[in-house]
């Protein structure tokens, strides 16, 4: 009998190209994802070197983080530093031979969403992007991370990563969830049981029923925020599901080459009996729709709980929580219900998918954003802007009252014109809630798309379960 | 990377200790989409005054060292921050070897990493070289790393030591890219073997 394997054995293996007796290793990548604000040095490091991209056809570039998300954005881009970065892209990709997504071209959108709307993502892949939440494509069953600027430019030019050896950490959902409750509050639900730290140095597959059961937009909000929770990557096995939304995307496999993917897809689970240096378990029943309170990602609660006093917690996270409360401008025992918000930001790569939108346009129905409030939809690609567009979404979220707005980053952090004022308090469907994140002294409180949409209605954060029941 | 072997040039003195990455160069210009063309604003605040002129009384302004491309200095040299901007600086400005009593840890491993060698001498020696570098454009001095060995204007040698793995890296102009390299027969072998198992990914 061959030894058990976990799903991530099964890839890192089949990516081996070298390993040094210290474990050291180069490992092969099939996809490279390019972005403005990390590549520009890598190229430039080409160039001065003479080299050349390695595999042009197996990258693929998109500006994001820099752009503004109005309109108007292709004629102009205001921010010189910003239009410079968007410029070199543009030129890099032409000088290298790689597909770019331009700002006017409706396939651009968050790196994160394009890689498998467009078929780029594929079970059983390695993929780096020079970007933190490279992970969320492990939804897919790809090994997926992120990488520095110095990594960009060795992947660039050898499509290959120095690399050694994660462990392995398995992360059960078992059971369903409960009415009102969505992939983003099991993944903060996870983040809040095991801490920013918890997963560090390990590579976490998700499985269980609750995971099982998540659609593949659900599915890569979970993974999206496996390095929230510390993991260098996360993983979820490719089932039916995962094939049926890879089938036909431009770039997956067509004819006789889809039929062999997906028979070696099918193989791509952990053995029976495989190794895990750490388990945890969660029962979806008790998980409930959750909200940040502070300005870490593990400051998470449901929403019927209350704001934390920082005596409440040990060692260091006592002054952390201390800190926290006071940039969150919040009073310990204040109900998270009672937290009254200015603005509520719809997008990110965690939940700017067709699925989140229509979620929240579920949520809206026959109701209005609060007088006053800022609210605004960003949809993670211009295809996925188009097709809400197509479903009446569009149509109904402006009519509630929302701003609709282009494909980018957006306010999921400041470096574009969207972000927050100093003191505004944001609802936000984004990942990080770190000081500073959304703009110079912005609060950020995260939530589901579903929570988010409740949170626009009342003008405060709310449980969306009193909206579904009404 | 350009490979590092024997390296002639004039030296400039430096006799501070404690030059930080922050005054080698400063934040401002770290917005950058390059690694080349900070050469300008290397040492931006010794070197130029508020209106943007040169300080005359700097070193690298003065016309014997304008072309220097060692630099001699104190102790502690590339202290602060972690920013790989100031070996790009230093090399865009022409620099590819500095000689101290004494390193930063990260800045002397982002020295390797783009091509230029920090050669670590005991104080005495280094008082020496500056001592030789004060003589200007007369005070070309010689840096052969094969040997391990740096000549004065006057003939006299001074051995220095550097790790043998580093050492092979520069010689031949090795940075981690230029290793995997090295390793293509490998990576072209299991992308052939790779082609043929899946196609698809290929
Ligand atoms: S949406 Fe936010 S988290 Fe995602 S890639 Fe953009 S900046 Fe990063």
């Amino acid at each position: 009998m061959p030894q058990p394997k976990t799903l991530y054995d099964k890839i890192w293996d089949a990516h081996l190209v070298h390993e040094d007796p210290d474990g050291t290793s180069l490992l092969y990548i099939d996809r490279h994802l390019v972005h403005e604000v990390t590549s520009p040095q890598a190229f430039e490091g080409l160039r001065m070197a003479g080299r050349r991209v390695r595999c042009p056809e197996k990258t693929v570039a998109v500006p994001d983080h820099n752009v503004p998300t109005d309109i108007r954005r292709a004629e102009r881009i205001e921010d010189e530093m910003s239009r410079i970065q968007v410029e070199a892209l543009r030129a890099n990709a032409r000088e290298f031979g790689i597909e770019l997504y331009d700002v006017d071209d409706v396939r651009q959108g968050i790196v994160h969403i394009i890689g498998p709307e467009q078929g780029w993502t594929q079970p059983g892949m390695t993929i780096v992007c020079g970007d933190s939440h490279t992970a969320t494509h492990g939804a897919f069953g790809a090994l997926a991370h992120g990488i520095g600027t110095s990594e960009v430019e060795h992947v660039l030019a050898t499509q290959t990563l120095i690399q050694k050896k994660s462990k392995n950490m398995k992360v059960e959902v078992r059971g369903s969830l409960p009415l009102g409750v969505t992939a983003k509050d099991i993944v903060l639900s996870i983040i809040g049981r095991t801490g920013t730290a918890g997963g560090n140095g390990h590579v976490i597959e998700y499985c269980g029923e609750a995971i099982r059961e998540l659609s593949m937009e659900g599915r890569m909000t979970v993974c999206n925020m496996a390095i929230e929770g510390g993991a260098r990557a996360g993983l979820i096995a490719p089932d039916e599901k995962t094939f049926a939304y890879v089938k036909g995307r431009p770039h997956a496999p067509k004819g006789e080459d889809w039929e062999k993917a997906v028979a070696y897809w099918r193989t791509l689970f952990t053995d029976e009996g495989a190794h895990f240096d750490k388990v945890v378990v969660l029962d979806a029943s008790e998980i409930e729709p959750v909200v940040t309170w502070g300005t870490s990602p593990e400051d998470v609660l449901p929403i019927t709980g209350v704001v934390p006093h920082p005596d409440e917690f040990e060692g260091g996270k006592r002054e952390a929580a201390r800190r926290s409360l006071e940039y969150m401008g919040l009073e310990p025992g204040t109900p998270l219900r009672d937290i009254e918000i200015d603005t509520v930001f719809i997008g990110s790569c965690s939940n700017a998918r067709i699925e989140d939108l229509r979620e929240v346009a579920k949520v809206m129905e026959g109701r209005k954003v609060k007088e006053g409030l800022r609210a605004m939809v960003v949809p993670g690609s211009g295809l996925v802007r188009a097709q809400a567009e197509e479903e009446g979404i569009a149509q109904k979220l402006i009519e509630a009252g929302f701003d609709w707005r282009m494909a980018g980053c957006s306010m999921c952090l400041g470096m574009n014109p969207d972000q927050l004022a100093p003191g505004e308090r944001c609802a936000s469907t984004s990942n990080r809630n770190f000081e500073g994140r959304q703009g110079r002294g912005g609060r950020t409180h995260l939530l589901s798309p579903a929570m988010a949409a409740a949170a626009a209605i009342t003008g405060r954060l709310t449980d969306v379960r009193e909206l579904m029941s009404s | 990377m350009e490979k590092f072997t024997r390296l002639t040039g004039v030296a400039a003195p430096l006799p501070m200790v404690n030059v930080d990455t922050d005054m080698i160069i400063p934040k401002q210009f770290l917005k950058t989409i390059q690694r080349t063309g900070l050469g300008r604003n290397l040492f931006d605040e010794m070197r130029y005054d508020d209106d943007g002129n040169e300080n005359p009384d700097f070193v690298l302004n003065k016309p014997a060292y304008r072309e220097a491309k060692i630099l001699v200095a104190g102790a502690n040299f590339g202290c602060g921050s972690s920013r790989e901007h100031a070996p790009w600086a230093l090399l865009d400005f022409g620099i590819r070897c500095v000689i101290a009593p004494s390193f930063a840890d990260i800045f002397y491993n982002n020295c390797f990493k783009n091509g230029i060698l920090p050669i670590v001498l005991p104080q005495e020696e280094v008082d020496k070289l500056l001592d030789d570098a004060e003589r200007g454009a007369n005070a070309t001095i010689t840096v052969d790393l094969e040997k391990q060995e740096i000549s004065g204007p006057d003939g006299g040698t001074i051995p220095f030591e550097v790790d043998p793995f580093r050492k092979h890296c520069l010689l031949n102009g090795l940075d981690d890219i230029g290793l995997t390299m090295e390793k293509v027969d490998r990576i072209e072998a299991f992308e052939k073997a790779y082609a043929a198992r899946a196609p698809w990914a290929a």
